[in-house]
């Protein structure tokens, strides 16, 4: 097993009266690409922010490699930072900006050209030393600003929401860059971003935080597929939820909205006539029945979403709607609004929470 | 339409008539020296004078230090107060303004009772103290000037997310200020400084008062006992000034650029 490279430890920041980290602990490997996600104002920037050494943590400690480093200024922490406003000095050219960090460390000119050049090739911009900030796409301007952290061999790479000012287009091909130069330097990289799939396509582990506390950590299939929590469920992918009421606790039987079905497993708590929730990815919901789906429910189709290659579905069940997605076949006419259809899932891929 | 644009014209025409008809009457007159033609007698007179050479050379030697000492003092002000105490900038703000509702005078009296010579600090006691003195009070009488256009380049700005990615690259405060954030707001600080040295070139009442030999007490001399010379050192005057705030503008043009893009 390698080694634990970045460790933070009952991290707590308040302003004020404000707790907005609330004891978070986590511990990565050298190499690893982490994605800190949640929704605005969950704490994720300011752990990135105490990591970097911009915010002192209230209480806590922050360990890379070994070293503690939560008392440490900025400039002593050898990180690199790339932020989500491009920062790039405006004032020196692509080369210039690229070389600061080398410059400020002493490296000799020659040995920064060099390493400029690297970087510049690296980021697919070479000879681009000449041009100024202004006169780049932001696109180029953020991957210069990359190129910018990492010349300097940084110890660890943070990423605030770089690709937020971007258009989406950029977004994903620069994301698509952003991991492949991080698995050829195999840098330690955090990545802040309330973007789920932005995290979920690019992480190795992420943090799902809320209200300053980690909601789940884990690999993105795991985070997508076993949700510790409702906020976990709802905030990652998208999530139909089915409001049911037990039936019959021994036979795990619940009643949707007057059709009984039979479930995999019941909450350790529940009661007859009690209410739970259940709560299914629409990719596990199929129009009519197939072999190794245990449960069929019927509805009336309420509405018909033509999305090209995908047709969206949403089904009243009676009170409960879910939504589910069926591709487009060109040799079959689309489903129409108000007609009947059943539709069947797998006991096993319904999430059961307490209501 | 055309109406508007006739009251328009009505109303710049009288407006740059109050400006200009004084201004080429002043004109006119520094070139009647000679009887009967005109000519340039009063201002050969003037270059010539060696009161004039060493007074304007000493208001310069004061104002360049003025400068110098404004932008030490109030770049970093202005970037620790935006940077790690913006609660401070109204207290900032309205202490910068203190220097144009106290009148010189105060200020020079105020100077010379806490710095004569029988004093702790008896600047008035040499003429090296006096000098400083005098710097200093130019520095103060500048400030209003010199902390706006500092704080309107640094707006231009973003000084937290560029001090922090100097940061994180290993930079220091100093370097920072120096590498980054200034050469950034270059623009704004040379407007301050012409500004400033505007201002010193014409000053009467503190060079007076504390006895310099500054081109401002030397003008009130000139034009109490000359007749054409004073009409020719007050457009002398005018170009100098002109000359700093034409210079702000052609520097506005070299500003460093930024680029929100999200292509």
């Amino acid at each position: 097993m390698a080694s634990e490279f970045l460790r933070v430890d009952n991290l707590t920041k308040s302003f004020g009266t404000n707790t907005v980290v609330k004891g978070v602990s986590f511990a990565f490997e050298k190499g690893e690409f982490i994605s800190l996600l949640g929704p605005s104002g969950c704490g994720k920037t300011t752990i990135l922010r105490m990591i970097a050494g911009f915010e002192n943590p209230t209480s806590g400690s922050i360990t890379v490699d070994g070293n503690d480093i939560t008392h440490l200024k900025p400039n002593q922490r050898q990180l690199g930072m790339v932020f989500q406003a491009y920062a790039l000095f405006p004032n020196l050219n692509v080369g210039d900006n690229i070389g600061f960090g080398l410059k400020i460390a002493g490296m000799p000119t020659e040995e920064r050209r060099a390493r400029v050049a690297d970087m510049l090739k690296l980021i697919g911009l070479p000879g681009f030393e000449k041009r100024y900030p202004y006169e780049m796409s932001g696109g180029q301007q953020q991957r210069v600003a990359l190129a910018r952290a990492i010349a300097p061999r940084p110890r660890m790479l943070l990423l605030d929401e770089p690709l937020s000012a971007l258009d989406a287009k950029i977004r994903v091909s620069l994301r698509e860059e952003i991991r492949a130069i991080q698995l050829d330097l195999g840098i330690t990289t955090v990545f802040v971003t309330h973007d789920q799939e932005e995290a979920l396509s690019i992480s190795d582990r992420i943090v799902v935080m809320n209200a300053g506390n980690i909601e789940q950590l884990g690999a993105p299939h795991e985070i997508y597929n076993k949700p510790a929590t409702r906020f976990v469920a709802t905030f990652v992918g998208q999530l139909n939820t089915i409001e049911a009421v037990v039936s019959d606790v021994a036979a795990k039987k619940v009643t949707i909205d007057g059709q009984t079905v039979s479930l995999h497993t019941l909450p350790d708590n529940a009661k007859a006539g009690a209410g739970i929730s259940l709560t299914l990815r629409p990719e596990v919901l199929t129009v009519g029945a197939r072999a190794d789906n245990d449960i069929s429910l019927t509805g009336t189709i309420s509405d018909v979403t033509f999305l090209g290659s995908v047709i969206r579905l949403r089904v009243a069940l009676g009170t409960n709607i879910v939504s589910l997605d069926t591709f487009n076949d060109q040799r079959t006419a689309p489903p129409v609004r108000g007609e009947p259809v059943t539709i069947s899932l797998a006991s096993k891929d319904l999430l059961v929470l307490a209501a | 339409m055309k109406g508007n644009r006739f009251w328009a014209w009505l109303v710049f025409g009288i407006g740059a008539a109050y400006f200009l008809v004084p201004l080429i009457a002043t004109f006119e007159f520094s070139l009647r020296m000679r009887r009967g033609y005109y000519s340039f007698d009063s201002y050969a007179s003037v270059f010539s004078d060696p009161r004039f050479q060493a007074t304007f050379g000493y208001s310069v030697v004061i104002g360049i230090l003025a400068i110098i000492v404004g932008i030490l003092v109030v770049v970093p002000a202005v970037y620790f107060v935006r940077l790690r105490m913006p609660w401070l900038r109204p207290f900032v703000e309205f202490l910068t303004l203190m220097p144009l509702i106290i009148p010189a005078i105060i200020l020079v009296y105020g100077y010379i009772r806490l710095y004569n010579s029988s004093s702790i600090i008896p600047f008035t006691g040499s003429a090296l103290g006096t000098d400083i003195l005098l710097t200093c009070a130019y520095v103060t009488l500048a400030l209003p000037y010199m902390y706006r256009a500092v704080d309107t380049g640094m707006r231009t700005i973003d000084v937290q997310t560029l001090t922090e990615a100097a940061q994180i690259a290993g930079a220091k405060t100093p370097q920072i200020i120096g590498r980054i954030i200034l050469p950034n707001i270059l623009v704004a600080v040379l407007s301050g400084a012409f500004l400033t040295f505007a201002i010193v070139i014409g000053e009467f009442t503190i060079a007076s008062l504390l006895n310099r030999p500054a081109f401002g007490p030397y003008l009130q001399n000139i034009g109490a006992n000359r007749a054409y010379e004073p009409a020719a050192l007050a457009i002398i005057s005018f170009i100098i000034t002109w000359g700093a705030m034409g210079m702000i503008n052609v520097l506005g043009r070299f500003a460093p650029r930024t680029s929100a893009r999200t292509d």
